[in-house]
């Protein structure tokens, strides 16, 4: 029961970070109708910025959490987005109306890119911070097995759950959401009625990349160590969690990837650690026969 | 173009200079944080040594770089377009005489070990760069004719070089007879990993291949009472010259290569039919796929890459059109792959990355989608270039990674990518041809 | 006249708005049946439907053989087009890099993969295989040549001008030997003589090949040229069936074109005068 309770709050934590991973995937797609193929970058870009920040705040003595963790949070927001709008501007926005096979070559180019880029700057070693947050609350005990929620824990799911709210806020009210969802309807349309569309995507590639820098940083705080490979298999898991939910559907995003995070921990604690990364796969596979439309996605009707 | 000093577009350097401000701005952004600020190991942890002389000397190359450019475009009054220019020009002209290239190419090919230059070292590098000229055309039938983006193709390499290593090694089956399972192994599990996606969008396709290629590696780590793990597999049986083995002293009842032909044994011998194995197996490669363009699954795979929905009206499956595609690039990783570990005669999953799904693919985007001779040119410069320096080794892939970007922004359709119909009604010089 | 294809209570629905809505008509063999209405009436999904690429909610779409009735509801595009319905597309869909020969060769697939032995035969270069492919070409140049594009043969599909496009896309669906042709708006963006020579080819089609055409045309000179039998569609729903003359004076033809609003705000005499006009004096 315990270590059922444990792995049930692992599961969801981990299920948040694929969540916010997977909203990119879900709202570029969404939008241009591509899957992002340098979006797990992103993310690990991301999560190099906060190793990088929380390591430069300590040296200059910046040690009051609070204040490092907002400092943090908000650089690796910034700059990533930086790298979110770059990426669109130079593999995605020349090749609007090139072959179907192209952008997606490029976004594998940029991503090849990124992933050495880190590598060369910042070397391959794994890089180790030291907690940031430590300690936690004891849920629950039961002969000398102890379920901890860590602060750590309850601080990542605060901030997705805050996240989430805003974010659909953004969605619903604003006009950028609306400019959004009908760039999805019919971009020539959108564009005939005023809305400047490059802006609209440019917007949306920065959106998930500040969402994926967010899950950067809750990365490293939870896990504690980052390197430039980490962006590889959380790209693949985060887009199965998309999949999962329905591409293209929000909700469905942070759905598939709450699932995702609770059967891989699961998976682990109960069957094996090493095939671990061999579940989200199946699921993908096993989705992509039986319901490619995922949980709430809707069925797509391929316009003739 | 004739210059007309009334017509000379007129160039606003203000523009100019923000255009290139703001570039800069950008690259600054970029660079500060991952370039200004390394990590360092350090006892206590993480240090940070600060670089801000090289983000200084980047964001000036960055602002001097795109004025230039900027500058040159409005000099010549507008961008190029995209897909046009000098290189698809040039390349239209050497087309009549690819024959003659080819043909020079593979007499090259076929006499470099007896070229007075050529060591042991050079045979064997220039084994490697024809292995992936073998896995450039296998993976070109995927990505160049029929359009299917696979980023996993390293999985099929892997499928066979483990097929031959664990079929050789544990039933004790020559190379000869290995091969064609390899290939087969590999074809079956392309088959597998289709089936179920290839009736999707291609996007999916792409991640699902690209998660496959990680999958095998991870079952090839963790699978260890069959593929025995991180050890990998020795051991592996040396390919014979029909059953003359290349080995200095054979076992009782056994003549040797050089024995049999009455030479001095020597090491290079095996190099040398190493290399004209992989040659002979990678112009196999070639000439299937230079047939099977030619035949209707061939135009099929063509006609699916352009539109698929127009396929369908037609009549065509896509879906078993694409698998056949998918499974005959799959069967040449495999064999490939079969080739790789009889030649190492050791494998182990780290030889089966990402880093080199990435480097197949990224000869065929750079050779040209569908051409032939592209991969062989992508291929030797992407082998020799880590040769040449370390410094080169090291940004190979960087340098390709940001070449994949822009070339397909420059031409989408490949760099050496030109195309030549699969039949003619006229003959080549008929004055119908636009 | 025998029916060809018979179309039952056909109805489609993307979220809240009916496309098709209960509709039934029929097309016959040798025959050129049209289907016109405004912008959005729902013509090009009752293609959709018939060509496999939307699933209909309701409905019996029945091809009529003479080994047999086959129902399309439930086939795959491709299997649809094996059995002899042929279409183009009303924005055109060629193989844009592929040569215009190559694009009437692919549309022989079928024929040519079985005599190539699915391949097997046709690497090994098999005389069977090497007949069957200069038949395709003969074929080919034969079509070629009624759309007037031999001298383009070997140029790319894409390079071709707009009107020369359209041409090579009944031609390459023509090369599938269909029995019913579905065409969506062939006319569209041609010049007044192209489109006289597209009327003529699809004169052609049904008297030299026998097949039904099905045609949806904006252009009424065409419509009302070569059409035997005339469905109108609006809002999903037919609202006219029968020979040109009968449709050109139908009230609710003229309804659903001129707009009903702007009838009723017309002073009563000027409306009876406009449908007047229309009626052969
Ligand atoms: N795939 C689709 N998804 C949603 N709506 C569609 C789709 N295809 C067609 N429609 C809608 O169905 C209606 C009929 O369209 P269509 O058949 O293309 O009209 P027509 O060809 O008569 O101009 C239009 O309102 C159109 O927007
Ligand atoms: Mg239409």
């Amino acid at each position: 029961m315990g270590y059922f309770l444990q792995q049930l709050i692992n599961g969801l934590t981990l299920g948040m970070i694929y969540g916010l991973i997977a909203l990119g995937y879900t709202m570029v797609y969404g939008i241009i109708g591509m899957i992002n193929f340098a979006h797990g970058e992103i993310y690990m870009i991301g999560a190099f910025l906060a190793v990088i920040g929380f390591t430069v705040l300590g040296l200059l003595g910046i040690s009051y959490v609070p204040v490092a963790l907002l400092i943090v949070l908000f650089t690796a927001m910034l700059f990533t987005a930086v790298y979110g709008w770059t990426l669109e501007r130079v593999a995605y926005r020349p090749l609007r109306s090139a072959p179907r096979l192209a952008p997606l070559i490029s976004a594998i180019g940029a991503s090849i890119f990124f992933q050495n880029y880190v590598q060369l700057a910042q070397g391959a070693r794994v890089k180790p911070i030291a907690p940031v947050i430590s300690g936690g609350y004891t849920v629950f005990e039961e002969g000398g097995f102890t379920v901890q929620l860590s602060y750590v824990q309850i601080l990542i799911w605060l901030l997705t759950l805050a996240l989430m709210v805003a974010f659909a806020l953004l969605i619903q009210r604003t006009s950028l959401g609306r400019a959004q969802r009908a760039c999805e309807q019919d971009r020539a349309m959108a564009s005939l009625v005023g809305i400047d569309v490059n802006r609209t995507i440019s917007l949306t590639f920065v959106i998930g990349a500040t969402l994926a820098a967010v899950a950067g940083v809750m990365v490293t705080l939870y896990y504690g160590v980052v390197d430039f490979y980490i962006g590889f298999l959380a790209g693949i898991k985060a887009f199965t969690a998309a999949v999962l939910g329905g591409i293209g559907s929000l909700p469905g995003a942070m759905l598939g990837g709450l699932i995702l995070g609770l059967v891989e921990a699961f998976w682990s604690a109960y069957f094996s650690v090493e095939y671990k990364d061999v579940a989200a796969f199946t699921i993908l596979v096993l989705v992509l026969i039986f319901k490619p439309s995922g949980l709430l996605g809707r069925p797509e009707v391929e316009k003739v | 173009m004739v210059a007309n000093p009334n017509t000379a577009p007129r160039i606003d350097i203000a523009a100019l200079l923000k255009d290139a401000a703001l570039t800069a701005a950008v690259a600054f952004a970029l660079a500060l944080p991952l370039i200004g600020f390394r990590t360092v190991d350090d006892p206590a942890g993480l240090g940070i040594e600060t670089r801000f002389d090289w983000v200084a000397t980047g964001v000036g190359a960055v602002f001097l770089g795109r004025l230039l450019l900027s500058w040159l475009f409005a000099l010549r009054g507008q961008r190029p377009a995209v897909g046009s220019g000098w290189l698809a020009h040039a390349r239209a002209q050497l087309d009549p005489h690819m024959k003659w290239i080819a043909l020079a190419g593979m007499l090259f090919a076929f006499l470099l070990p007896f070229l007075p230059f050529s060591s042991r070292y050079t045979i064997d590098i220039a084994t490697t760069v024809l292995i992936y000229v073998m896995l450039g055309w296998g993976l070109n039938v995927v990505v160049g004719l029929a359009g299917l983006l696979d980023l996993g193709y390293v999985a099929f390499y892997a499928v066979g070089a483990y097929s031959y290593a664990l079929l050789a090694v544990t039933f004790n089956l020559s190379f000869w007879e290995c091969l064609p399972l390899a290939g087969l192994f590999a074809a079956f599990f392309g088959i597998l990993l289709g089936f179920p996606v290839l009736r999707l969008r291609g996007d999916y396709l792409a991640i699902v291949t690209l998660g496959f290629g990680e999958m095998i590696r991870i079952i090839l780590l963790n699978w260890v009472p069959v593929t025995r793990g991180p050890d990998g597999v020795s051991g592996i049986p040396r390919p014979s010259f029909f059953g003359l083995p290349f080995t200095a002293n054979p076992p009782e009842g056994v003549t040797a290569f050089h024995e049999f032909f009455g030479i001095a044994y020597a090491g290079s011998h095996r190099v040398t039919f190493l290399y004209f194995l992989i040659l002979l197996l990678a112009l196999i490669t070639n000439l299937f796929t230079l047939r099977i363009r030619r035949l209707p699954v061939g135009r099929a795979w063509e006609a699916l890459r352009e539109d698929e929905i127009a396929c369908r009206a037609l009549g065509i499956n896509p879906t078993n059109t694409k698998l056949t595609a998918f499974a005959i690039g799959a069967m040449f990783g495999g064999f490939a792959g079969a080739f790789f570990a009889t030649r190492q005669g050791f494998i182990s999953p780290e030889s089966f990355t990402f880093i080199e799904s990435a480097t197949i693919l990224a000869i065929v985007v750079l050779g040209g989608m569908g051409s032939q001779i592209g991969v062989v040119i992508a291929a030797v410069l992407l082998i020799l270039l880590p040769e040449l320096g370390r410094e080169l080794a090291e940004f190979r892939m960087l340098l390709f990674g940001a070449a994949m970007v822009l070339i397909m922004a420059w031409r989408p359709r490949g760099l050496l990518a030109h195309r030549e119909p699969s039949m003619r009604l006229h003959s080549r010089n008929h004055r119908g041809e636009s | 006249m025998s029916a060809l294809l018979t179309v039952e209570h056909l109805s489609m629905r993307f979220g809240g708005l009916l496309a098709i809505d209960d509709l039934c008509f029929a097309a016959d063999e040798r025959r050129i049946t049209a289907i016109i209405g405004p912008n959005g009436a729902g013509k090009t999904t009752v293609f959709n439907c018939l060509t496999g690429f939307y699933r209909p909610d309701v409905g019996r779409l029945t091809l009529h053989r003479p080994q047999g009735p086959l129902y399309l509801e439930r086939l795959d595009g491709y299997r649809i087009a094996q059995a002899g319905v042929a279409r183009t597309f009303q924005n055109i869909r060629l193989f844009p890099a592929m040569s215009v020969l190559e694009n009437l060769i692919v549309a022989q697939h079928n024929v040519l993969m079985r005599a190539s032995g699915y391949s097997v035969a046709g690497l090994f270069g098999a005389a069977r295989f090497r007949r069957a492919e200069a038949e395709a070409i003969e074929f080919a140049r034969s079509w070629l040549e009624r759309v007037d594009l031999v001298e383009r043969a070997d140029s790319p599909a894409g390079s071709l001008p707009y009107g020369a496009q359209r041409r090579l896309e009944i031609a390459r669906a023509m090369c599938t030997r269909p029995r019913l042709l579905c065409l969506d708006e062939p006319a569209a963006g041609l010049n007044p003589r192209e489109s006289a020579e597209l009327t003529a080819l699809l004169r052609s089609v049904r008297d030299r090949e026998g097949i039904g055409v099905l045609l949806i045309e904006h252009d009424m000179s065409v419509v009302m040229g070569i059409s035997d039998h005339i469905i109108v569609l609006d809002y999903g729903k037919k609202i006219a069936d029968g020979t040109p003359e009968q449709v050109r004076h139908d009230p609710n033809v003229i309804r659903a074109y001129l707009g009903e609003a702007e009838h009723e705000a017309l002073p009563a005499e000027i409306a009876a005068d406009l449908r007047r006009d229309d009626r052969p004096t």
